[in-house]
C-alpha cells in the first residue's frame, strides 16, 4: 500500500495497463518528453518508449480518430485530451464514429479505446479548461463515461476502462488531482464500470454526488451529523453512463429524501437523470421534492468568480436541509 | 491512359532584411519614416515590460497563468501596424502589444490572465476578436471575416495570428481551404516559435516549412524572420496591400522563439536544452533592432531611456487600474447569457443570489 494522490494513481493505471498488455498504447498532445501538462504520463515514456507513449501534434480529431484506427486494428489506446475543453475538436470523431461501431457492424467491430480528460473548476485557470460536460457524452448513446471521485478509484476504473471492450469516456476532475492522497494497494486492481458506491451509510437523506463534488458533499455530511443530527447518505456515482440505478434507488427508498449535486449545468445534466430515475423507481418513497445543486445554467466564469460559483459544501447542506424541512 | 507529372509552380519566398547583429540590407530596408519606426519600437518594450509584470504577478498570485510572448515581440508588433482601422484584427493569446495597438487598454490583458471576463471586451470602435484560447479556433472567425469583406465590397483586410502546432489542426486547414477558394482577403500569420508546449516544430509537420502549406490551397507563403521587424513589416503590408486590392489570402510563416515558458504552468526544462534558449537569445529583436535605429540616427540613449521609462509607468498604470477593477458582482455570470434573462435562469439567478447572501459574499466577491 502507498499513500497516492489521484495524479499518481492514475499514473499507476496506465503504468499497470501498459506492462500487463503490448496493445495498449498511450497518444496525445505533450503525454511524452513532458510527462503531460499535469504530469499523468511521468516515466512512462522512458518506460515503454515512443511507439507505445507518443507525442502528437495538436489535433484532437486526429488523435482520436486515429485512436480509432488503432482500436480496430487490435491496439488498446488511451487517448489523451489535454483539457475537456479541448475535445469538441474531437468530438465530431466521438459522436460520429466511437460511440457507433460496434452497432453499425453489427458486432463486427468494437472500439475498445478510452478518452482520458481533465474536467472541472477549482484551480484558476483560463477560459475552456473549467468546464464540466460529462452530460453531453452520457447522452450519447453506444459510450461509456466513467469519473472517479479519489485516488483508489480512479486507478481502479481507470484499469477497468482501458480492459473494457467498449469506448470508455473517462474524465478526471483536477482539482483532485493533488489536493488529498488515499492508500493505493501495490497489486492492481479493478473497479466495475456502471457500478455505483455507498460511500456513507445514512438514513436521513441521500446525496447523489460524484467526481470533485464528493469532498464539499462529504463535508456537508459531516456538517449535517454535527450541527444537525442529520444522518446523510451518500452514493458517489462513479459512472455516469451506464448509470446505477439500482443504488440510488435503494438509497432513496430507505432515506425517502434526495438531493443531488454536480458541478456541470442544470438543465439537462446528469442530476436531471438521476431525478428522473428516482421518480420512476421510489415515487412513492418521497418524502420530499428531491433538490439539485448544480452549476448554473451560464457560462462557467472565469476564475475570479469561481470561488463564488462553484458548489460548495454550506450550499449542499442548505439544500438538505430545505429537503428535510418540507 | 497516361500516368504522368502535373505541374505545378510551388514558391516559397524567404526574407530577412536585418540581421541578426542589426546589420540592415539597404535594398531590401522599407526605410519607414521615424514615428513608425519608433512606434513599433516602443510597442515591443511595452509588451516586454508587460510580460515581465505579468509574470511576476502571477508568481504572486495576483493574476492566474500566464502565456508569455517574451522574443516574439517582433511578429506581432511589426505586422499589426499595417492595419488599418477598418482592418480587422484576429488574435492568438500571444499579441498583447497588437492588442495595444488597435486600442485596447494594457490592462485588459491582466483582466483576462486575472481570470475577468471583461479582458475579453473589445473597446467601443475596436472590431477586433479578443484572446482565442482553443488552438486554431480563431481562424474560421477570421476567414468569415474576410469573406464578410469581400460579400459587402469592401476593400479591407483581416490579419490573423496562430502558432505552429496551430497548424496542424484541422480549424486551420478548413479555414486556408475556404479563403483560397473564394479568394478571401486573409493574412494568417504564424508566429513559429518552434514549440507547441513540448513538442518541436519538426514533429508537428513534416513539412520543411510552414509557409509552403500555402500552395496546397492555391495561394502564396512566405517564411520570413520573424524576430526581423523589418521583414515582418514587409512581407504584412505586401499582404495587406494584396487583400485589399482583391489580390486574396496569403500565408506568412514568422520564424521566431518563445524564450520564455509556455504558460507559467510549463516547465520548459523538460524538453528544451538551455543552449537553444541562449542561442535564440541572441537574436532577440529588441536588442537588434534598437541597434539598426540607431544607426539611422532615430534612437539615442536618452530616447532609449525614454522609451523605458515611458513603458514602465504604463504598465505601472495598468496594473493600478485593473487592481481598482477587481471587484466583480459574482450574479453577473448571469448578465450576458441572453439578450433577455428566460425565466429559469432567473430563478437560478436569484437562488444564487440567496446562496452568496447566506455565505456573506459581498460585491467584491472576487477569487482572491
Ligand atoms: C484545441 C486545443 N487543444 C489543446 C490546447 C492546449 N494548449 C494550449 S497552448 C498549446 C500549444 C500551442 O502551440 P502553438 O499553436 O504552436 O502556439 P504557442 O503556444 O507556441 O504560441 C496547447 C496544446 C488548446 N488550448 N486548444
Amino acid at each position: 500500500m502507498a499513500q497516492l494522490t489521484m495524479v499518481a494513481a492514475l499514473n499507476k493505471a496506465l503504468d499497470d495497463a501498459l506492462r500487463a498488455d503490448e496493445s495498449v498504447v498511450l497518444l496525445g498532445q505533450d503525454i511524452g518528453v513532458d510527462e503531460g501538462v499535469f504530469r499523468v504520463t511521468a516515466d512512462l515514456l522512458k518506460r515503454y518508449g515512443e511507439k507505445r507513449v507518443i507525442d502528437t501534434p495538436l489535433a484532437e480529431g486526429a488523435i482520436v480518430g486515429g485512436a480509432i484506427g488503432m482500436a480496430l486494428y487490435g491496439l488498446k489506446p488511451v487517448a489523451e485530451m489535454q483539457f475537456s475543453g479541448f475535445a469538441y475538436q474531437a468530438y465530431h470523431q466521438v459522436e460520429q464514429h466511437v460511440s457507433r461501431f460496434r452497432n453499425r457492424t453489427r458486432g463486427r467491430f468494437g472500439v475498445p479505446l478510452v478518452v482520458r480528460m481533465p474536467y472541472g473548476g477549482g484551480i484558476r485557470a483560463v477560459e475552456h479548461h473549467s468546464e464540466s460536460r460529462e452530460a453531453i457524452y452520457a447522452h450519447t448513446p453506444g459510450l461509456k463515461m466513467v469519473i472517479p471521485s479519489g485516488p483508489r478509484n480512479a486507478r481502479a476504473l481507470l484499469l477497468a476502462s482501458i480492459f473494457d471492450p467498449d469506448p470508455v469516456i473517462f474524465f478526471e476532475p483536477k482539482q483532485v488531482y493533488r489536493s488529498f492522497r488515499e492508500e493505493v494497494p501495490d497489486e492492481p486492481e479493478q473497479m466495475p464500470i456502471g457500478k455505483a458506491q455507498v460511500v456513507r451509510e445514512g438514513t436521513d437523506i441521500t446525496l447523489v454526488s460524484y467526481g470533485a463534488m464528493m469532498r464539499p458533499t462529504l463535508e456537508a455530511a459531516e456538517d449535517l451529523a454535527e450541527q444537525d443530527r442529520v444522518s446523510a447518505e451518500i452514493v458517489d456515482l462513479l459512472s455516469v453512463a451506464p448509470l446505477d440505478t439500482e443504488t440510488i434507488v435503494h438509497s432513496v427508498r430507505k432515506t425517502g429524501r434526495a438531493v443531488v449535486i454536480h458541478e456541470g449545468p442544470r438543465r439537462c445534466g446528469i442530476g436531471a437523470e438521476v431525478v428522473a430515475r428516482i421518480v420512476e423507481k421510489a415515487l412513492l418513497h418521497l418524502e420530499a421534492p428531491i433538490r439539485r445543486l448544480t452549476g448554473y445554467d451560464t457560462q462557467f466564469p472565469y476564475f475570479a468568480r469561481e470561488r463564488a460559483f462553484l458548489p460548495n459544501a454550506d450550499r449542499i447542506a442548505h439544500a438538505a436541509r430545505e429537503v428535510l424541512a418540507f | 491512359m497516361p500516368r504522368k507529372r502535373i505541374e505545378i509552380k510551388p514558391k516559397v519566398e524567404y526574407l530577412s532584411i536585418l540581421d541578426g547583429d542589426g546589420n540592415v540590407d539597404e535594398a531590401l530596408d522599407p526605410r519607414l519614416d521615424a514615428d513608425r519606426s519608433l512606434h513599433i519600437y516602443r510597442l515591443m518594450v511595452i509588451a516586454r515590460r508587460l510580460d515581465e509584470r505579468c509574470i511576476n504577478m502571477q508568481r504572486q498570485g495576483r493574476i492566474g497563468t500566464y502565456g508569455p510572448c517574451r522574443g516574439q515581440e517582433a511578429a506581432h508588433c511589426a505586422s499589426v501596424v499595417v492595419l488599418e482601422q477598418a482592418d480587422w484584427l484576429v488574435q492568438a493569446f500571444r499579441e498583447p502589444g497588437a492588442a495595444y495597438h488597435r486600442g485596447w487598454p494594457l490592462e485588459t490583458v491582466l483582466r483576462f490572465w486575472g481570470g475577468y471576463e471583461e479582458g475579453c471586451r473589445p473597446p467601443d470602435g475596436v472590431n477586433d476578436l479578443p484572446i482565442a484560447v482553443p488552438i486554431a479556433s480563431q481562424v474560421p472567425h477570421a476567414m468569415g471575416i474576410a469573406w464578410g469583406m469581400v460579400t459587402k465590397n469592401d476593400p479591407h483586410c483581416v490579419l490573423c495570428y496562430c502558432g505552429d502546432g496551430g497548424t496542424s489542426e484541422g480549424d486551420f486547414h478548413e479555414s486556408l481551404n475556404f479563403a483560397g477558394v473564394y479568394n478571401l482577403p486573409l493574412i494568417t500569420l504564424i508566429q513559429n516559435n518552434q514549440w507547441a508546449i513540448s513538442i518541436p516544430r519538426e514533429k508537428q509537420t513534416a513539412s520543411e516549412t510552414i509557409a509552403q502549406k500555402a500552395l496546397a490551397y492555391g495561394f502564396d507563403g512566405i517564411q520570413v524572420d520573424g524576430n526581423d521587424p523589418l521583414a515582418v513589416y514587409v512581407a504584412t503590408k505586401e499582404a495587406a496591400d494584396r487583400a485589399r486590392s482583391g489580390g486574396g489570402p496569403s500565408l506568412i510563416e514568422a520564424v521566431t522563439y518563445r524564450l520564455s515558458v509556455h504558460t507559467t504552468a510549463d516547465d520548459p526544462k523538460k524538453y528544451r536544452t538551455d543552449e537553444e534558449v541562449a542561442r535564440w537569445e541572441k537574436l532577440d529583436p529588441i536588442p537588434r533592432y534598437e541597434k539598426y535605429l540607431r544607426t539611422r540616427g532615430i534612437l539615442d540613449d536618452k530616447l532609449v531611456a525614454e522609451v523605458e521609462e515611458d513603458a514602465l509607468r504604463d504598465v505601472a498604470a495598468a496594473v493600478d487600474r485593473f487592481e481598482a477593477s477587481r471587484e466583480v458582482d459574482p450574479l453577473d455570470c448571469f448578465k450576458y447569457m441572453y439578450a433577455e434573462l428566460p425565466p429559469e435562469l432567473a430563478e437560478q439567478r436569484e437562488e444564487f443570489r440567496q446562496a452568496l447572501e447566506r455565505e456573506g459574499y459581498g460585491k467584491s466577491a472576487g477569487g482572491h
